[in-house]
């Protein structure tokens, strides 16, 4: 592992780059709130696979990045990312057993929860957004699931020789 | 090989302790933003996260940006002589208000001297481009090219060809986010052009409506009338187009009426915006001009190079604006 942690990540890093490129990609304004959570996708599956190394310390930095990205209170996403992973690292071994169709459904929890921690904070902070805004990425981002999850066991194969 | 991978990463989420981990960094999350929902102490560590962003705006913005460029430089000659002959004919459109406009500008910075009222503020302007990147998902929030780099600054005035589009919210270094004044946080002063009747224009949530919420029900304001900035709030300068009043509900019932508004600039296509600085207005007992050749001389020099190199049709516009009102 620890050889694997000084040249075997990149593709990990590579992946979580491109989902932070894709939480700030132009989309059209129908299509906007419906964008799924590709941070949060890619950090639930590198943390259910490497729960040593991407725990929630690694959450908890992007989720600071993706506030300064998207201009939310600092250490909003960041608390959502913290809890979300949390729940993934805590469980991570009953989420391996779980067939897709299962992981899925757990999927669509861990999204509904994030949302939520982010509902609550908008609420606190007097930010009032439509609802769709926040079950939109929800039920978008469990639709990708299956995809993203297949994407990034294929980059799974190269961390680990 | 696997089981004992296996093992080792199973003790390893457990090492300092993972609910205790989660404890700490939730309680410092809360913390900063508590702090950074009261003031802006927490700027320099947002600047410092943000160089790390910009490079992912440009990354993302590149096919964009790449793709317009591709259609600028293909642009047939046919196309580029039609549209040269409609920007002159424009030019000079505008030049022919803007003669009359120095004219009511001398007249009214004359009456202003009379009255002894505060000479009006100058401004100056910048064009910034809009990155095709997209922001928070849960305001209306849009990301110029510009940052503090460029002397952008938190709260700095955004407006179009048409008419205002909002305010600088966050400036970074050489990007920074715009809070659009469709957003149902924001409430912008305004007055009707018309009359003067002064107002807050409030943003909805939606592209292309404003509410009036403080308008009792026997307000002077009909379908048509222009709302223009007042300037009361210090963010915005005065003057500036910001809606047409779309529609007017008087319920008899209700202290206020229901007033909608159709915001003047296409906030939800724009492409390139300009950035406002509001120079220093004097009182009008300092002679007017002594101080302004040393404030105005480099600021001057400096955004006509600048805008300069932007656009041209936004230059001739600002700069005569500028010089107008410093030789009167």
């Amino acid at each position: 592992m620890s050889d694997a942690r000084a040249n075997g990540q990149t593709p990990i890093i590579i992946s979580l780059v491109v989902s932070l490129m894709l939480a700030i990609a132009p989309a059209p304004d129908w299509a906007e709130p419906f964008r799924p959570d590709w941070v949060t996708l890619t950090l639930i599956y590198w943390s259910m696979t490497f729960p040593g190394n991407y725990s929630v310390g690694v959450a908890w930095i992007i989720g600071l990045i993706v506030d300064v990205a998207q201009g939310t209170l600092l250490g909003q996403h960041a608390l959502a990312f913290t809890i979300v992973i949390y729940v993934t690292v805590k469980f991570h071994l009953q989420l391996r057993q779980f067939p897709i169709l299962q992981l899925t459904a757990t999927v669509f929890a861990l999204l509904a929860l994030y949302q939520f921690v982010l509902f609550w904070i908008n609420g606190v902070a007097g930010v009032n957004a439509p609802v769709v805004a926040y079950w939109g990425p929800v039920l978008s981002g469990t639709l990708v699931w299956p995809l993203v999850s297949i994407i990034l066991a294929g980059l799974r194969q190269r961390v680990r020789r | 090989m696997a089981a004992a991978e296996s093992k080792k990463q199973h003790r390893s989420p457990y090492s300092p302790a993972l609910g205790l981990r989660l404890l700490l960094l939730a309680g410092l999350s809360i913390l900063i933003q508590y702090i950074d929902h009261r003031d802006n102490h927490l700027d320099a560590v947002r600047k410092a996260i943000g160089a790390t962003v910009y490079p992912l705006r440009v990354v993302v913005d590149a096919p964009v940006s790449a793709w317009r460029w591709l259609g600028d430089t293909t642009a047939s000659r046919n196309q580029l002589q039609l549209d040269n002959s409609r920007l002159n004919t424009e030019r000079l459109m505008t030049q022919a208000r803007l003669q009359r406009y120095s004219a009511l500008e001398a007249e009214n910075a004359r009456l202003r001297d009379m009255l002894e009222a505060r000479t009006r503020v100058r401004e100056r302007v910048r064009v910034a481009e809009i990155m095709s990147v997209s922001a928070n998902p849960f305001r209306h929030v849009l990301v110029v090219d510009k940052g503090t780099n460029a002397g952008v600054f938190d709260g700095q005035a955004i407006v179009d060809a048409n008419g205002v589009v909002g305010q600088v919210i966050e400036a970074g270094v050489a990007s920074s986010q715009c809070l659009l004044i469709s957003d149902p946080g924001h409430d912008l002063p305004v007055e009707v052009n018309r009359n003067g009747l002064r107002t807050i224009a409030r943003g909805t949530g939606n592209f292309d409506q404003l509410d009036l919420p403080f308008l009792p029900n026997n307000a002077d304001i009909e379908p048509g009338d222009l709302l223009v900035t007042s300037g009361l709030g210090g963010v915005f300068p005065s003057g500036y187009p910001v809606a047409v009043v779309d529609t007017v509900t008087r319920l008899p019932q209700e202290p206020f009426a229901l007033v909608t508004a159709r915001p003047s600039a296409a906030l939800n296509q724009v492409r390139e915006v300009m950035l406002i600085w509001a120079d220093e207005d004097e009182e009008p007992e300092i002679p007017i001009s002594e101080p302004e050749p040393e404030a105005n001389q480099p600021v001057d020099s400096e955004t006509g190079s600048d805008t300069g190199d932007l656009t041209d049709e936004s230059t001739p516009e600002t700069g005569d604006e500028t010089e107008g009102e410093t030789s009167e």
